[in-house]
C-alpha cells in the first residue's frame, strides 16, 4: 500500500529541510521571529546568572556566618537578591513575550503552510491527481502538518534556548574554573552520545509505528467496507487473525519506541547525578590538594565557587536531556516538512496560451467588436481574441463550438500510446458519441479536449484555433463537463448550482435546475434550495446528485459539452429523468457523449466506435447498422436474447 | 439502493445515551482490556516509587558532600560520600529504566488489547449496529482514539504516581533539612497549582471545539481533492483557494487563541521558580548567618533550591497529565461505545445445526432499519418459495428488494412475522450453519486485497484448483482470468480497483458458488455484465445447481424473464407474483419497467458487451 510508503519515512536530508523551514518561517514573520530569538537570548543569560549571585551570596555568608552578624550582612545580601529579582523580572517578561509570539508564529505559519499546499494543489496538472492516491495527498494536511506543529511550537525554540543555555552556562563555568569545566563538558559529551543512540532508536521505532498504524488502518477500512461479505461468508475468524498480525506488529513497534523514549529520561537524569558526583569529588580533590585553578576570573577554587559550579553542572546536564527530548519531534517534524515540500515543489500546470475569450458584440455584417461584460449593448456573445505576435494585429473569432481533432496521438506515459491517429470533427450543435469497451480511450479523448492532458502528436482546433494557443482557463470556460462521478461540495444546493457560474443570479440557478429536471426534488428538500449538502451530498440519491451536476453545467452555459454518462445502476424511472436532463442540456450545443447506453447514442450526429485507442468505425446509427461491422455486432449482441 | 445515504451517520440518540454513562463505567469497561498486562501496570508505579525515593535522597547526600568539601574533609570522606551518592544514582537509574520498560509494555499492550477487543466486537456486530457508526469513524476509534487513551494511560501509571510522591517527599526532605524555610513552598505551590489548573480548565473546552473545526477544514481539502476535475473544468481554482483560506484563517484564529492561553504556563512556572530562588538566597543567607550554620548549612542551600525546582516541575507535570486525561475522556467514550455495543443478532441457546432444504418462507414479515414501526421498510410480506425454485425480484429503487433478501442470512432480523428457511425460523439456526447454506452476492461487490484464488477461497477454504476453475467457469469468469498474465494468482488491489466492474461481479459470483449453497441470492449482481454473459451465467446456474433455490434481484426484466416466478416489489410490499407473461399481462409496474427497457423495440438495449465501469 502506498500509504505505508508515504508515512513513517525518515527524512532524507535533515539539514537542508531544517534550513528551508527556518528560512520560510523567517519569511512569514520577519520581525516577530528575530524578536523571539532576542527574548530567548535575554532569558538564557538571566537564567544563567543566579549562579553568579549564589556565589556572591555564599561569599557574604562565608564572611559573616561565624560571627552571626546578620545586621552587617543584610545590605549586601539584600542588594544581591534585589538585583536578581530585577533580572528575573526582565526574564519573565521576555519569556512571556516569546511564548506568546511563538503561539502566534506556530499557528500562523501552519496556516500559511496549509494554504501554500492547497493553493499549489489547485495549480497542479490533473496528471498529478491521477497518479497520486487521495489518502497520500490528504496525509500532507493531517499527519505532516501535525508533525510540523510540534516541531515549530516546541522543538525549535527549545533547541535554540538549550543551545544558548549551554553557551552561557559554559561561559560562566569557564569564568570560574577551567579544569572543572573540562570535567563537565567531558561528561556531557558522553551523555549526549548516549542520548543520541537511544533517541535515534526511539525515533526509528516511532517511524515504524506510523507505518504499522497505516497498515492497521488500511485493514480496518477494507474490512469495514466489505463487512457484509465477511458476514455472509462467515469469515470473521480469518479477518480477526489478519488483524491480530497487524495489531501485534503495531504493538511491537510502539513498545520499542516507547521503551527507548521512557528509559531515556531516567538514564540521562541519573547520568547527570553521576556527573554531579564526579564534579563534586573532583572539586573536593582540587580543594584539598589545592591545585591551581586556571579561569577567566582568576578566582581561586573555593567552596563559594564549587557550590554554584555544582549547580551549573546540573543545569548543563539538564540541557542534554532537553535536547534528547526534542529528537523525536524534530525527526518526525522534518520528515513531515520534507514531504510537504515535495508537494509544494511539484511542477504546476503550465499554460502558454495567449488567445483569450472576450465578451463581444457582433454587427449585422459579421464584424466582431470587443466589449465589456457590463456594457449595455452586450447580448451575451463571446469571441476568441487572437493577438498575432508577428504583425501586432488582433483577430476576433466568434465563439461557436466547432471542435476538430487531426491525427491525434496520445500517451499517458511515453511509449504507451493509448490513442492512435484519431481524427474527428464536430460542427457547432452537433452531437458526437463515443462507444467502446473500457480502456478503449473514450474518456482519454475528453481529457485532451480541455487540456487535462496534452496530445503527443497531431492537433486539436477549437473554432479553428489550435487549443494549445488558447489560455487554459478560457478553453475550460468554453467547455462544460458532466463527469461520471458526481462531486458536490459542502454548501447549499444553490451554492452547488452556482458553482457553474459564480455571478449567476438565484433565478438563473433555479432556471438551470428546472432545465436539468432537478427543481422538483430540490423543492421537496427540507430547506429547498438552501438545504445544506455535506459529504458529497450524501443525503441525496445518486440520481439526484447527477441532476444537480447537470444543473451546474447548465448554469455555466458553455457552447461545448462533454457528458460522461454515469454507469452506476439507478432505477429506470430516475434514469429517465436524468436522461431528459441530459437531453435538455445538449440542445443547441456541440456535445461529446461517452456513451454507456444505446439510448444516448442513437440520435447522435456521429457515432465513433473506439477500440484500443483507434477509431474503427464512424457514422450515424443507421449507417453503422447498415455497415454490419463492430457496432452492429455490439448492437445485436443484445438481440440474441430474444 | 441509491436512495440510502452513502455514509451512515452516527445515530445521535445512541451517542447521547453513551455520553450519559458515568466515568467509572467507561473506565471499568476500558480497563477490562488490561488483562495480561496487569502485572506490568502494577509494577510500574512500584518501580516509580523506588525511583522517586532514591531521587529524593540524592540531594540530601549531595548536601552532605558539599558540606564535607566545605569542612575541608579528607579525600577519603569525600570519595566515600561520593560513592554512596553514585550508588544511589545507579539504583534510581535502574528503577527508573525498569519503570520505563514496564510502562511501555503495560500501555502499548493495553492499547493492543483495546484495538483487538474493539475489532473483535465489531465483527460480532449486526448491521443494525454497524449502521450507527460510519466506517471512517470506526477506523479513527481504533487508531487515534486508542492512541490518545494509551498516552493518557501511560501518564497515569507512570507520571501521575510519580508527581504526587515527589511533591510530598521533596517537601518532607526540604522541611527536614531547612525547617521553616521550606514553608515558602507551602505558599508558592498552591499559587502555581491554582494558576496552572485555571489555564487548563480554560483551554480544554476550547481545544475540543477546535478539533472539530480542524476536522472540517481537512474534510474541505479532501472534498476539493475528490472533485479536482470539477474544480478545474469550471476554472474554480481561485475560488477554492479563497474558500480554503477563509476556513484555514478561522482555524488559525481559534488555535492561536488556545495556544496563547496555554503559553501562559511557562511564565507562570518561571515566576514561581524565580520567587523561590530569590527567597532562598535571601532568607537562606539569613538563616545560615543568624543560626551560625546550625539550622542550615551551605550544602543544604542549593539542595533546597533543587527540591523547590522538583516540586514545581511536578506541578507542571500534573497539570499536563490533567489536561491529557481530560482530553482523552472523549476518546475513551468513543472506544466505550464500540466495546459496549452488543449485537442485536443473537445465537439461539440450542441452535439447529442442519438446514433441511432451500425453501424460504416469509410469514407476514415486517422490517424496519431503526426498529421504529412507523418507518417500516418492509410491510406484511408473505411469500413462500419452494426449494430449488428460481425467483426473480423486480422493483424500483427504494422498494426494499435488498432489505427483503438480507433477512434470509440474518444480516438483519425481522421486526414482525418470521422468516423460515428449510421450514424453521432462521433465528433457531446456528448463525454459521445458516450463513453457510445461504450464499449471497451483494449489490455492493467487494473483493479483498489478495490473489484471485485467495478471494475465491473465501467461499470454501480448502477448495481444490479444479473446484475453483469450475466455479469460475460457471460464473463466466474463467475466460478473462486466463487472460491475465498471472491467471488465478493475479493480485487484486484493495477495493478491487484493477478489475472492471463486470469482472468483479463475476468473481463475486464464483466466490459464492464455491459455497455450494442451498440458497443463492444474486442482489443486482450482474448489472455490469453484458446481457449475453448474464444469460450464460443464469443458464449455468440452472443446469449445474438445480437443487439450489435462486433469488435474482435485477433492474432489467431480461435478467428475470426466465425465472419460475417473478416478485414485483413496490414501496416495501409485494405488489404481485407471477411469471413473465402473467405479469406483462396484468401488472402495471412490471409492464412499465419492461416497456421502458424495450421501448423503441430493440434499439434501446444497453450496449452491454461494453462492460461498462469506471473508465480509464
Amino acid at each position: 500500500m502506498s500509504r505505508n510508503m508515504h508515512r513513517g519515512r525518515a527524512p532524507k536530508s535533515m539539514g537542508r529541510t531544517a534550513a528551508r523551514v527556518i528560512r520560510m518561517l523567517r519569511g512569514f514573520y520577519p520581525v516577530m521571529l528575530p524578536a523571539v530569538a532576542a527574548c530567548i537570548l535575554v532569558q538564557c543569560v538571566v537564567q544563567a546568572m543566579p549562579n553568579v549571585f549564589m556565589e556572591r551570596a555564599l561569599t557574604v555568608v562565608g564572611q559573616y556566618w561565624e560571627s552571626g552578624d546578620w545586621a552587617s550582612a543584610q545590605p549586601q545580601v539584600f542588594a544581591n537578591a534585589a538585583i536578581l529579582a530585577v533580572l528575573y523580572f526582565a526574564s519573565l517578561i521576555c519569556n512571556a513575550v516569546w511564548q506568546q509570539c511563538m503561539a502566534i508564529i506556530t499557528q500562523g505559519s501552519l496556516k500559511k503552510f496549509r494554504c501554500l499546499m492547497f493553493d499549489h494543489m489547485q495549480d497542479l496538472p490533473i496528471r498529478y491527481f491521477d497518479t497520486h492516491q487521495h489518502g497520500d495527498v490528504m496525509s500532507y494536511y493531517t499527519n505532516d502538518i501535525d508533525a510540523m506543529r510540534q516541531m515549530i511550537a516546541q522543538s525549535l525554540p527549545q533547541l535554540f534556548l538549550t543551545m544558548l543555555m549551554l553557551v552561557s552556562v559554559g561561559c560562566i563555568m569557564l569564568w570560574y574554573s577551567l579544569p572543572l569545566t573540562c570535567v563537565v563538558v567531558g561528561g556531557a559529551v558522553v551523555m549526549a552520545l548516549l542520548a543520541k543512540a537511544l533517541a535515534g532508536r526511539s525515533a526509528k521505532n516511532f517511524l515504524r509505528t506510523q507505518r504499522a498504524v497505516a497498515a492497521v488502518e488500511g485493514h480496518v477500512e477494507e474490512i469495514m467496507n466489505g463487512e457484509k461479505v465477511v458476514k455472509v461468508f462467515c469469515h470473521e475468524p480469518q479477518v480477526e487473525e489478519a488483524f491480530d498480525r497487524l495489531n501485534d506488529e503495531y504493538e511491537a513497534a510502539a513498545r520499542a519506541a516507547n521503551s527507548y523514549a521512557n528509559t531515556l529520561m531516567p538514564i540521562l537524569m541519573n547520568m547527570g547525578n553521576l556527573l554531579y558526583v564526579l564534579v563534586a569529588v573532583a572539586s573536593g580533590v582540587f580543594l584539598v590538594v589545592g591545585t591551581p585553578n586556571p579561569s577567566i576570573s582568576g578566582l581561586p577554587l573555593t567552596i563559594a565557587v564549587a557550590v554554584p559550579f555544582l549547580n551549573m553542572t546540573k543545569q548543563f546536564a539538564n540541557q542534554i536531556g532537553q535536547i534528547s527530548n526534542q529528537v523525536n519531534s524534530v525527526v518526525m517534524g522534518l520528515a513531515g516538512a520534507e514531504r510537504i515540500f515535495e508537494l509544494i515543489d511539484e511542477p504546476i500546470e503550465e499554460d502558454d496560451g495567449y488567445v483569450e475569450l472576450v465578451a463581444c458584440t457582433i454587427d449585422a455584417d459579421g464584424t466582431v467588436r470587443e466589449c465589456g461584460r457590463r456594457d449595455s449593448q452586450w447580448a451575451g456573445r463571446w469571441a476568441w481574441k487572437h493577438p498575432h505576435q508577428a504583425d501586432g494585429t488582433v483577430t476576433y473569432t466568434p465563439l461557436a463550438g466547432d471542435v476538430r481533432l487531426f491525427d491525434v496521438d496520445f500517451a499517458y506515459e511515453p511509449g504507451h500510446t493509448v490513442l492512435h491517429d484519431v481524427s474527428l470533427y464536430a460542427k457547432p450543435g452537433q452531437k458526437v458519441a463515443f462507444v467502446g469497451a473500457t480502456g478503449a480511450g473514450k474518456t482519454t479523448i475528453t481529457n485532451l479536449l480541455n487540456r487535462f492532458y496534452d496530445i503527443e502528436d497531431g492537433k486539436i482546433r477549437y473554432d479553428g484555433i489550435n487549443i494549445n494557443k488558447i489560455k487554459k482557463r478560457d478553453l475550460r470556460h468554453s467547455l462544460g463537463m458532466v463527469l461520471q462521478d458526481t462531486n458536490l461540495f459542502t454548501g447549499t444546493v444553490m451554492d452547488n448550482i452556482r458553482y457553474g457560474r459564480l455571478d449567476a443570479s438565484d433565478e438563473e440557478c433555479v432556471a438551470a435546475a428546472r432545465l436539468a429536471g432537478a427543481d422538483d426534488f430540490v423543492r421537496r428538500l427540507p430547506d429547498g434550495y438552501d438545504t445544506m449538502l455535506t459529504d458529497n451530498g450524501a443525503a441525496l440519491s445518486q440520481g439526484q446528485r447527477q441532476l444537480l451536476s447537470i444543473a451546474r453545467a447548465a448554469v455555466a452555459d458553455p457552447p461545448v459539452m462533454v457528458l460522461d454518462e454515469a454507469t452506476s445502476s439507478i432505477d429506470t424511472r430516475t434514469e429517465a429523468i436524468v436522461q431528459r436532463g441530459m437531453d435538455a442540456l445538449m440542445t443547441g450545443r456541440t456535445t461529446f457523449v461517452i456513451a454507456h447506453r444505446l439510448s444516448t447514442v442513437r440520435n447522435s450526429d456521429v457515432i465513433i466506435v473506439l477500440d484500443h485507442g483507434r477509431i474503427i468505425e464512424r457514422g450515424t446509427h443507421e449507417e453503422l447498422i447498415e455497415k454490419r461491422g463492430t457496432y452492429y455486432q455490439l448492437y445485436t449482441g443484445a438481440f440474441e436474447l430474444e | 439502493m441509491s436512495l440510502l445515504p452513502k455514509k451512515p451517520v452516527i445515530d445521535e440518540e445512541f451517542v447521547k445515551t453513551a455520553s450519559h454513562v458515568g466515568y467509572a463505567t467507561v473506565g471499568r469497561r476500558l480497563l477490562g482490556s488490561v488483562r495480561q498486562y496487569k502485572a506490568a501496570a502494577i509494577a510500574t508505579p512500584l518501580l516509580v516509587l523506588g525511583e522517586v525515593v532514591f531521587e529524593i535522597m540524592i540531594p540530601l547526600y549531595t548536601a552532605d558532600l558539599i558540606d564535607a568539601i566545605k569542612a575541608g574533609a579528607d579525600l577519603g570522606q569525600i570519595v566515600s560520600t561520593g560513592a554512596v551518592l553514585a550508588l544511589m544514582a545507579l539504583i534510581s537509574l535502574a528503577f527508573g529504566a525498569a519503570a520505563g520498560l514496564t510502562c511501555a509494555k503495560a500501555s502499548t499492550g493495553f492499547a493492543k488489547n483495546l484495538r483487538k477487543d474493539m475489532f473483535y466486537n465489531i465483527q460480532t456486530f449486526s448491521f443494525a449496529v454497524i449502521d450507527r457508526f460510519s466506517s471512517s469513524s470506526l477506523v479513527t476509534r481504533i487508531t487515534t482514539d486508542v492512541m490518545n487513551v494509551q498516552m493518557a494511560y501511560m501518564m497515569l501509571i507512570r507520571t501521575a504516581i510519580r508527581s504526587p510522591f515527589m511533591l510530598v517527599l521533596a517537601f518532607a526532605a526540604a522541611y527536614s533539612m531547612a525547617g521553616w524555610l521550606a514553608l515558602v513552598f507551602v505558599v508558592i505551590i498552591p499559587v502555581l497549582a491554582v494558576a496552572l489548573f485555571a489555564v487548563i480548565r480554560k483551554v480544554v473546552p476550547v481545544f475540543r471545539r477546535i478539533f472539530r473545526k480542524y476536522d472540517a477544514l481537512n474534510e474541505r481539502a479532501e472534498e476539493n481533492l475528490a472533485g479536482i476535475r470539477v474544480v478545474k473544468s469550471y476554472v474554480r481554482e481561485d475560488y477554492e483557494k479563497q474558500k480554503y483560506d477563509r476556513a484555514a484563517s478561522e482555524v488559525q484564529d481559534d488555535f492561536t487563541y488556545a495556544e496563547r492561553i496555554l503559553a501562559l504556563n511557562a511564565p507562570i512556572m518561571n515566576f514561581c521558580v524565580y520567587t523561590v530562588m530569590v527567597f532562598v538566597i535571601y532568607a537562606g543567607s539569613y538563616a545560615i548567618i543568624t543560626t551560625q550554620g546550625q539550622q542550615l548549612d551551605v550544602g543544604q542551600f542549593s539542595s533546597l533550591i533543587t527540591y523547590g525546582f522538583m516540586m514545581l516541575m511536578q506541578l507542571m507535570m500534573l497539570s499536563m497529565i490533567f489536561a491529557q486525561v481530560v482530553m482523552s475522556e472523549e476518546n475513551a467514550r468513543r472506544i466505550y461505545e464500540v466495546l459496549d455495543a452488543t449485537t442485536t443478532i443473537e445465537q439461539p441457546d440450542d441452535p439447529v445445526l442442519e438446514v433441511a432444504d432451500g425453501s424460504i418462507d416469509f410469514d407476514h414479515v415486517g422490517f424496519s432499519y431503526s426498529g421504529d414501526k412507523s418507518r417500516e421498510a418492509l410491510r406484511d410480506v408473505d411469500l413462500h418459495i419452494a426449494s430449488g425454485e428460481v425467483i426473480g425480484i423486480i422493483g424500483s429503487t427504494g422498494s426494499a428488494k435488498s432489505s427483503l433478501v438480507q433477512l434470509v442470512p440474518r444480516l438483519y432480523d425481522v421486526t414482525e412475522g418470521t422468516v423460515r428457511v428449510g421450514g424453521r425460523d432462521v433465528r433457531e439456526y446456528d448463525l454459521e450453519t445458516l450463513r453457510n447454506s445461504v450464499a449471497m452476492v451483494l449489490q455492493k461487490n467487494v473483493l479483498f486485497s489478495g490473489t484471485i484464488k485467495e478471494n475465491l477461497r473465501w467461499g470454501k477454504a480448502d477448495a481444490t484448483d479444479d473446484e475453483i476453475l469450475e466455479a469460475a467457469r460457471l460464473a463466466q469468469a474463467d475466460e478473462f482470468v486466463q487472460g491475465f498474465p498471472d491467471k488465478y494468482d493475479t493480485y487484486i488491489e484493495q477495493g478491487g480497483t484493477n478489475v472492471s466492474g463486470g469482472q468483479k461481479q463475476r468473481l463475486c459470483i464464483a466466490r459464492a458458488l464455491l459455497k455450494h449453497p442451498k440458497i443463492l441470492i444474486l442482489d443486482d449482481s450482474t448489472s455490469a455484465v453484458d446481457t449475453k454473459t448474464d444469460r450464460l451465467i443464469r443458464e449455468g446456474l440452472r443446469n449445474y445447481l438445480p437443487e439450489t433455490t435462486k433469488i435474482i434481484i435485477a433492474q432489467r426484466t431480461s435478467s428475470v424473464e426466465d425465472a419460475d416466478r417473478i416478485v414485483v416489489m413496490d414501496s416495501g410490499r409485494v405488489n404481485d407474483v407471477g411469471t413473465h407473461e402473467e405479469l406483462l399481462r396484468r401488472n402495471a409496474i412490471y409492464r412499465e419497467v419492461y416497456l421502458s427497457q424495450n421501448k423503441k423495440s430493440h434499439d434501446e438495449r444497453e450496449l452491454d458487451e461494453l462492460e461498462v465501469s469506471s473508465d480509464e
